[in-house]
């Protein structure tokens, strides 16, 4: 099959930048959108320009790394998908796909189609952990976990922190991305005693990066390769009500010397 | 060179407990002077930069990827083993110690890996407390599923992605500390070369991926968690990144390289679909819990699979191993594959694949409990090939996985330079010639968690270091090394692209060093990598300039290592004149077709020392003895 493409081509951060057509021919059915842009790159190189930089790594799935908005929607047309793991038979041929990077002010271009998202790792250095250090664990079978609760928590973990629920939602908010960390601790009772001071401060790291506020649009869960329901986002919300109601200042006291 | 291997005396079991006792450490209040840097982020640098931050230490993290969370650890998909025998079926620190070492066919250090197993217990604790969604049984417990190699069932997961939520443990751990200002994380940035000062390990030279600027840092000691080797063969399960670009380079500045050829070939990947094809994908070897693996009787057949009578299908490895089947270690279920479809039986095109099939699985537990199980596995299966493993049994065929070998590193995981420091599948330790499924998971947070922020008070404590200064001749040396270097990259401005070179290498690899090798093909690569080596740094082109993100750039000085690497490797195959684990060669085999090793020879490590541009690497040994399990012929009949 033959495509063509119009691909975002930004030489540098601070660059202009703008859609380039190119055409990819003889493309097998059977390729990832990847490899075909794989397929791309070699006849750049080979004419001596410079190829079309994007962001990829395990090409199954699962790190995270991959994501274009595939003619306007995050990840492409399939359903529950990642970038790499789309195939050349989701489209037809003579089809005109528009390429571009993910689209918000959090996530700056570097190049092409690659975006900066290390705000998303800032989001989860303010409080997306258990603060366990290395040795003092009781046994994992210590504190049974009820089942549902544990395939609640993994559905919620299974976020690759890809960000296409940034670039799917009109706000560009990580609400989804922020709820699915706050929910995937907050379902176990290991993350309990941190719970509200995470929802908390995992909130205000987000607005600090400049995400929108979510407005219950509803992209998000639609975009997302991992399915995880927005439900997740209403969760957040209740911590970060309760923990603004209930949550104790931190005690300033060193208390007193031994 | 000397390969002292340090392991402490006394009864085994007993050795890491004596040995914590009578190390060195370094006062708390003293341990934020030593900085450490730590290049990797996935389980086992993760691990070793959290906890090290932890204890107080300063760290520095490297890694390539956008952030640390997606590191290749990220793609392990079924499990990680512990000897914790929730199961009462009779596990104990001892079973896995002793299934390790028979799973290695004997080509490990014994004390390595019974640390390994006395450990494996605390790594389950401290995951959990971490917050990892391990899968539970209903009464609230941990659960557990079989792994190959083992008759027991040690294995815990989090559905298909226990490396996934283990990394994200290690992770949010990771970034607690970068919140507390225990590590700076350096992402987006690369290795490209080492910097020894009087002997030792004292800094790193990266490349930033964005700005292209070349940078020095300066440390205490380097601990180098980057990884494996297998995309040498360019098709393989590795992400696309995976590279050895660290731990070449820190061979070449004289750390001896440890069994280089042993290679682990994956029974269950996705069979390739074209020539275009970038990489392979892994179908976890948990699927053979419930999945029987089987090609038709008949050569040639083309009937579909449910067409197919039960009488006439092979289920070969229920077959051939009655007491292990479809749980065969994967080396020996690989093997069996290769010679199904050899011998005319394959399925699909081209006839390189197998069915691994879950009918009877599905009308014996149903389908939602094989969803439960297995669902995005299933999924990832459906999204790559556009069949139904509901409906049509998959087609699987094996592929480059793991490399067993790496950097050689002593009961400390210290490298023959000292201050190196090697971690998880970038050093050569714990698997022996071939690694049971769900160990990697569990040697990764071994070293990281557990042994290194032990062993690196060690060393730090016994050392007098001076500062080095970025202006020190050596410091400068490196810098100018690796700027002259890409340069020339840059420079050569041929006509070939990186990726055609890296393609050409693979075959070679995948050809005469990959399942089934022989003294004729071996020495065949070794003529024909050099001259593609030579080619490469002729014809090269990579478009673009240094100062600016330019991934032909990185890819082609990841290569150029590659095509080093790739003929020690073959050196290293030619040379080990016996059949063990993921090594096989034509000529070792048993009547019946099985390994056959040659323990009065090749009882030993080859640990390979770099001599110079041009010369012929040094092979030095390290013997090893087995006190504690028998050396016996494998068999899993």
């Amino acid at each position: 099959m033959n495509v063509t493409l119009r691909v975002w081509r930004q030489p540098g951060p601070s660059a202009a930048g703008k859609f380039v057509e190119y055409q990819a021919r003889d493309i097998s059915a059977e390729m990832s959108f990847l490899e075909m842009l794989d397929v791309v790159n070699e006849e750049l190189t080979a004419k001596g320009e410079q190829p079309i930089a994007f962001d990829h790594d395990c090409r199954e799935g699962i790190c995270g790394m991959c994501g274009l908005m595939i003619s306007g929607v995050a990840h492409g047309p399939m359903k529950a998908t990642t970038t790499c793991q789309l195939h050349m038979r989701s489209f037809t041929d003579g089809d005109t796909i528009t390429v571009e990077p993910w689209r918000a002010s959090a996530f700056p271009v570097l190049r092409d189609l690659c975006v900066d998202r290390s705000s998303l790792d800032r989001i989860v250095q303010a409080g997306g952990y258990v603060s366990v250090s290395t040795g003092n664990a009781p046994d994992g079978n210590a504190i049974p976990i009820a089942k549902p609760d544990a395939d609640a928590a993994m559905d919620a973990a299974a976020c690759i922190g890809c960000g296409a629920c940034v670039a799917a939602c009109p706000n560009g908010s990580a609400s989804l991305f922020t709820a699915a960390k706050i929910s995937h601790l907050g379902y176990l009772p290991q993350g309990q005693p941190e719970r509200y001071r995470r929802a908390l401060k995992m909130v205000a790291q987000m607005d600090l990066e400049h995400f929108g506020g979510c407005t219950l649009f509803g992209e998000c869960q639609a975009a997302c390769p991992k399915e995880i329901s927005i439900d997740t986002i209403a969760r957040m919300n209740r911590d970060y009500l309760y923990g603004s109601v209930f949550e104790r200042e931190e005690s300033r006291s060193a208390g007193g010397a031994g | 060179m000397e390969l002292k291997s340090n392991i402490p005396g006394g009864p085994i079991a007993e050795k890491w407990d004596k040995h914590k006792f009578e190390m060195k450490l370094v006062n708390p209040a003293n341990k934020r002077k030593y900085h450490v840097l730590v290049v990797g982020s996935g389980l086992a640098g993760a691990s070793a930069a959290a906890t090290m931050s932890e204890l107080g230490y300063n760290v520095s993290c490297y890694c390539f990827q956008d952030s640390p969370r997606r590191a290749h650890s990220i793609a392990a998909q079924g499990g990680i083993n512990a000897a914790k025998n929730y199961q009462n079926d009779g596990d104990s620190i001892q079973r896995l110690f002793y299934d390790t070492v028979k799973g290695g066919d004997f080509r490990a250090r014994e004390a390595n890996v019974y640390r390994l197993a006395q450990i494996s217990v605390n790594i389950i604790d401290q995951c959990v407390a971490q917050g990892v969604p391990f899968a539970r049984e209903y009464g609230g417990l941990l659960a557990n599923r079989s792994f190959g190699g083992a008759q027991v069932s040690r294995t815990f997961y989090a559905r298909g992605q226990t490396g996934q939520q283990l990394l994200l443990g290690a992770y949010q751990a990771l970034e607690k500390e970068i919140a507390k200002g225990g590590v700076t994380m350096y992402p987006r940035t690369e290795m490209l070369d080492l910097i020894v000062v009087d002997g030792r390990a004292r800094g790193i030279v990266t490349r930033n991926l964005v700005t292209g600027k070349i940078e020095t840092h300066l440390g205490d000691a380097v601990v180098l968690a980057t990884g494996g080797y297998g995309n040498v063969f360019y098709l393989s399960t590795n992400a696309k990144g995976s590279n050895t670009t660290a731990i070449w380079r820190a061979y070449k500045r004289g750390a001896a390289f440890g069994n280089p050829c042993y290679t682990q070939i994956h029974p269950t990947c996705i069979p390739q679909s074209g020539d275009y094809q970038s990489k392979l994908t892994l179908m976890s070897e948990s699927l053979r819990n419930d999945g029987r693996v089987w090609v038709p009787k008949q050569a040639g057949d083309t009937r579909a699979p449910h067409e197919i009578p039960e009488a006439e299908r092979d289920y070969y490895l229920e077959r051939k191993y009655p007491s292990y089947g479809n749980l065969s270690p994967r080396d020996i279920a690989s093997r069996a594959a290769k010679e199904a479809c050899d011998s005319g039986r394959g399925v699909g095109p081209g006839g390189l694949g197998v069915y691994l099939d879950f009918r009877d699985a599905i009308n014996r537990l149903g389908r939602d409990k094989i969803e439960e199980r297995y669902g995005n596995l299933f999924q990832m299966y459906e999204r790559i090939t556009d069949e139904d493993p509901y409906k049509v049994p998959m087609r699987i065929y094996p592929a480059v996985h793991y490399t067993m070998g790496g950097l050689w590193v002593d009961y400390n995981l210290m490298s023959t330079i000292p201050g190196l420091h090697v971690l998880g599948e970038a050093n050569f330790s714990d698997h022996g010639a071939n690694r049971l499924g769900a160990s990697a998971l569990m040697q990764g947070l071994a070293d990281g968690y557990f042994v290194i922020p032990y062993t690196i008070g060690n060393y730090l404590a016994g050392q007098k270091l001076e500062p080095v200064s970025k202006d020190h001749p050596e410091v400068r040396a490196v810098e100018r090394e690796v700027e002259e270097r890409t340069r020339r990259l840059l420079g050569i401005k041929g006509k070939r692209s990186v990726q055609s070179f890296h393609r050409e290498l693979g075959k070679v690899m995948w050809e005469y060093c990959g399942m089934a090798r022989n003294a004729q093909g071996l020495q065949e690569a070794l003529a024909r990598i050099p001259a593609l080596r030579e080619e490469f740094w002729e014809n090269l082109n990579v478009p673009g300039s240094g100062e600016e993100l330019n991934q032909s750039l990185e890819q082609a000085g990841r290569v150029a290592d590659f095509l080093e690497l790739g003929e020690l490797m073959c050196r290293d195959a030619l040379h080990r004149e016996e059949s063990c684990g993921g090594h096989f060669r034509t000529e070792h085999q048993t009547e019946d077709g099985e390994a056959k090793r040659d323990d009065e020879h090749f009882t030993y490590v080859a640990a390979w020392e770099y001599a110079g541009e041009g010369k012929t690497p040094i092979l030095n040994k390290e013997s090893l003895e087995f006190e504690n399990v028998h050396l016996a012929t494998r068999s899993y009949k």
